[in-house]
């Protein structure tokens, strides 16, 4: 068993999705034909082999409540540790607005501290990827770092290191600097937000941030602290989407159609897992023109798809044609429908030959449940 | 233990043996079906959905893969604290152990199984036939008749009689006479197998039959006839919908086929009453730019670059460019690579077909055979299969080596 416990701190930023997260948080926006953004990282987790993973949540989580459950299907419905999702207990920190996921964390101390396991792992749900985290703790303790900072290379020029931090690396991989992205293009060491610390640490860094009078995790507590501690980053080679902003959720889903991405994002060091579903597989009628697309069960698809993903349970009827799309659960393009850019959130029913575009630079997103 | 009002039995021990190849290396039950499900999704889930929450599956045949499908039922929300699923094989005794020797005597070695429930009424279920059923109106039905049998029965085509269990009934559908398969059926209600006793009176039977050395100890031949010659109360439960035997290759394949198509009989895709099964994390499945599915079922997981036409696609199946899967049944993790030809084959899990093979018999008369490849296979580029195949490890050439 690994000696790393895994939390999920979930602070992102989410207004920049517009939409797709006017009621629900960043963690739970479905992605990927059948998952939801918080899957990737809970299912990392769980394939290194980590088995007391805590969700801090914050706000806007009944979707999420709803998808996690015991979190049985993660495999953390367990006697000993398994999952625990914790909202702020405003009662511990003291009498003012909530500010930061720093105080959550605080209020929540208790449960960090009565874990049993020497290091923790702490992550966003805002980074979609598929990892094994057994050798980045293994690197953490050969470096003998305080904290390890895991990046990717990131490609700047797109939209993907807005609202990033940027890793200075000094030799061998020490953190010189964090420091939020200025917009220059090119390649650069973009931090993933996750940390490899000892748990004894991140209670230290909590209490202290708290007695400043400090609340943003991130900014305060590893920051601030980056010249005092030893910091090391560890270059993770593989896919990296990090959703951050409505294009970048529309840009990353577009590149799942990319087999080579599809089968490293799915199988590469463990399946993603997430909530069952129990749907029928997928099925196609009479001839269809489905190409370079993602079809996941329960569809029933007549009408011609391409470029798109479509989630459980989408119907696409006859002379429907749906391009450059994400159409998530429970869709229903009505016959003779176009839809070109267009994001359909859960439950939305296009009727009859409407036709519906945006731009690939700013796809259109239909409101959940809606019926157009 | 708390008192259960009905205990389903689900007689899952059967070799299968026409279903040749299908069942070599598992029993009927967890034979593949639909592009997701196993054989014994079907009544579990008709359980679950029937409100039926207490089953016991007596299990013999080469046990190993259903055994681990079933679990501790979860798959069907069976796994409860009161109740939930019960795997129940052959078990030693005082004076030696025995295998099942029939339907029947299975029950019956497992009488103590169902009296810690106390139940009022017993359900007998097979493995071996595909279709929704709301055990809970045949059984309101049986509590109605006060019966002491209920048996369901399905009407069938009358020159089809003579291949099933046929019921003569009167008009308040009290059963005067049972035949086993009649040369001359006297009328087309077929018994599908699926039977409702008073408990009490079952186990008085089972344990008098137990005593007859000259029984099969089956319930269509023995038990039922005993109790029609005792004018016991026994009642037909006539059910309309889609029911299907895939006792032979050649209805499994019609079986699976029956799910293709715009408004099949059998809805897979009602959410009142779903068909559960394990769900394996698998992505949804990806179609190339090369792709062209027309009129087929296709799970996740799966990678299609070629064309698919009338076919039935498990999860993880790879279909490479060029290669035309059409009127086939193609089991989980199989992968077909580039020009490789299927026409009405199922392809066990696994198994792979290097480039250019094709799978299909000749045509005599306009009839097709149905072409059979095990499980696990490796078949070289460009070889022509007409008959079907299996592979016994580990010599065999045929048979993917162990890694």
């Amino acid at each position: 068993m690994i000696d790393l416990m895994g939390i999920i701190n979930l602070n992102e930023a989410e207004e920049h999705l517009g939409e797709l997260s006017r009621s629900r948080s960043l963690a739970s926006i479905p992605f990927a034909g059948r998952y939801r953004l918080i899957d990737f990282v809970l299912s990392n987790m769980v394939n290194s082999e980590i088995s007391n993973v805590g969700i801090f949540i914050q706000h806007k989580y009944r979707s999420l409540v709803d998808h996690l459950r015991s979190g049985k299907d993660w495999d953390l419905a367990r006697k000993r540790d398994g999952l625990f999702v914790l909202p702020p207990a405003y009662t511990r920190t003291p009498m003012q607005v909530h500010r930061g996921d720093v105080e959550n964390l605080y209020s929540n101390l208790d449960y960090i501290y009565q874990s049993r396991q020497k290091y923790v792992i702490i992550a966003g749900a805002n980074i979609v990827s598929n990892m094994d985290y057994r050798g980045i703790l293994e690197y953490h303790k050969n470096t003998q770092a305080d904290i390890t900072v895991l990046y990717t290379k990131a490609n700047c020029g797109t939209h993907d290191c807005v609202r990033s931090n940027i890793l200075g690396l000094g030799p061998e991989g020490r953190v010189l600097t964090i420091s939020e992205f200025k917009d220059t293009g090119g390649y650069q060491n973009m931090s993933i937000d996750m940390f490899i610390m000892k748990k004894d640490l991140l209670i230290e860094l909590v209490n202290q941030c708290i007695a400043r009078g400090d609340y943003d995790f991130v900014k305060h507590c590893i920051i601030k602290n980056v010249k005092r501690l030893k910091v090391y980053g560890y270059h993770h080679p593989g896919y990296v989407a990090r959703i951050s902003s409505l294009q970048s959720y529309f840009q990353h889903s577009m590149e799942l159609l990319n087999p080579h991405i599809w089968k490293e994002l799915f199988f590469k060091s463990g399946l993603i897992y997430t909530k069952v579903k129990d749907e029928a597989p997928a099925k196609y009628i009479h001839e269809t023109e489905v190409t370079n697309s993602l079809i996941a069960s329960g569809c029933y698809v007549e009408g011609k798809v391409e470029n798109s993903i479509l989630f459980r349970g989408v119907k696409v009827h006859k002379g429907a044609y749906i391009k450059n799309s994400v159409i998530m659960q429970k869709g229903n393009i009505g016959p003779g429908v176009i839809l070109e850019n267009v994001i359909c959130d859960k439950d939305v029913h296009i009727t009859s030959n409407k036709q519906l575009k945006g731009e690939y630079s700013y796809p259109l997103v239909i409101k959940k449940g809606r019926v157009i | 233990m708390h008192k259960k009002a009905c205990v389903a039995m689900l007689l899952a021990g059967g070799q299968g043996s026409r279903l040749g190849i299908l069942t070599q290396k598992l029993a009927k039950p967890a034979v593949p079906f639909g592009g997701k499900y196993r054989i014994i999704d079907f009544p579990l889930s008709n359980c679950n959905n029937s409100g039926i929450d207490t089953v016991g599956v007596l299990t013999q045949y080469k046990p190993l893969a259903l055994n681990s499908y079933i679990g501790i039922g979860s798959a069907w929300d069976l796994d409860r604290m009161n109740g939930g699923v019960f795997v129940l094989p052959p078990y030693v005794k005082e004076q030696g152990g025995e295998w099942y020797k029939g339907t029947a005597d299975a029950i019956c070695q497992n009488s103590n199984f169902i009296d810690r429930f106390n139940p009022e009424t017993v359900l007998i279920l097979s493995g071996d036939h595909i279709y929704k059923m709301d055990y809970s109106l045949m059984l309101e039905f049986h509590q109605k008749q006060q019966a002491d049998a209920t048996i369901a029965v399905i009407e069938v085509p009358l020159d089809e009689a003579s291949r099933f269990g046929i019921m003569n009934t009167d008009k308040e559908q009290r059963i005067i006479d049972f035949e086993e398969k009649p040369a001359e059926p006297k009328s087309n209600l077929a018994s599908m197998g699926i039977y409702i006793f008073s408990w009490p009176v079952l186990k008085k039977y089972l344990f008098e039959d137990e005593l007859n050395q000259n029984s099969t100890h089956d319930f269509g031949h023995d038990i039922i006839p005993k109790m029609l010659a005792d004018k016991r109360n026994l009642r037909a439960y006539s059910f309309r919908g889609y029911w299907k035997d895939v006792g032979t290759v050649e209805s499994y394949w019609q079986a699976n086929m029956d799910l293709l198509g715009e408004r099949p009989e059998l809805n897979l895709y009602d959410s009142k009453w779903r068909i559960y099964s394990s769900n394996p994390p698998r992505p949804p499945h990806y179609t190339s730019t090369t792709a062209k599915i027309t009129n087929s079922i296709i799970a996740e997981g799966c990678l299609i670059l070629g064309e698919v036409e009338n076919s039935i696609l498990f999860p993880d199946v790879y279909v490479g460019p060029g290669a035309k899967v059409k009127n086939s049944i193609i089991m989980s993790g199989a992968h077909i690579e580039d020009y490789v030809l299927t026409d009405k084959a199922i392809v066990g899990r696994k198994t792979v077909l290097k480039q250019g093979t094709v799978v299909a018999a000749k045509k005599l008369d306009g009839q097709q055979k149905i072409v059979v490849l095990d499980i696990d296979m490796i078949i070289p580029p460009h070889t022509m299969i007409e008959a079907s195949l299996s592979c016994s490890p580990p010599e065999d050439a045929l048979c993917k080596r162990e890694e």
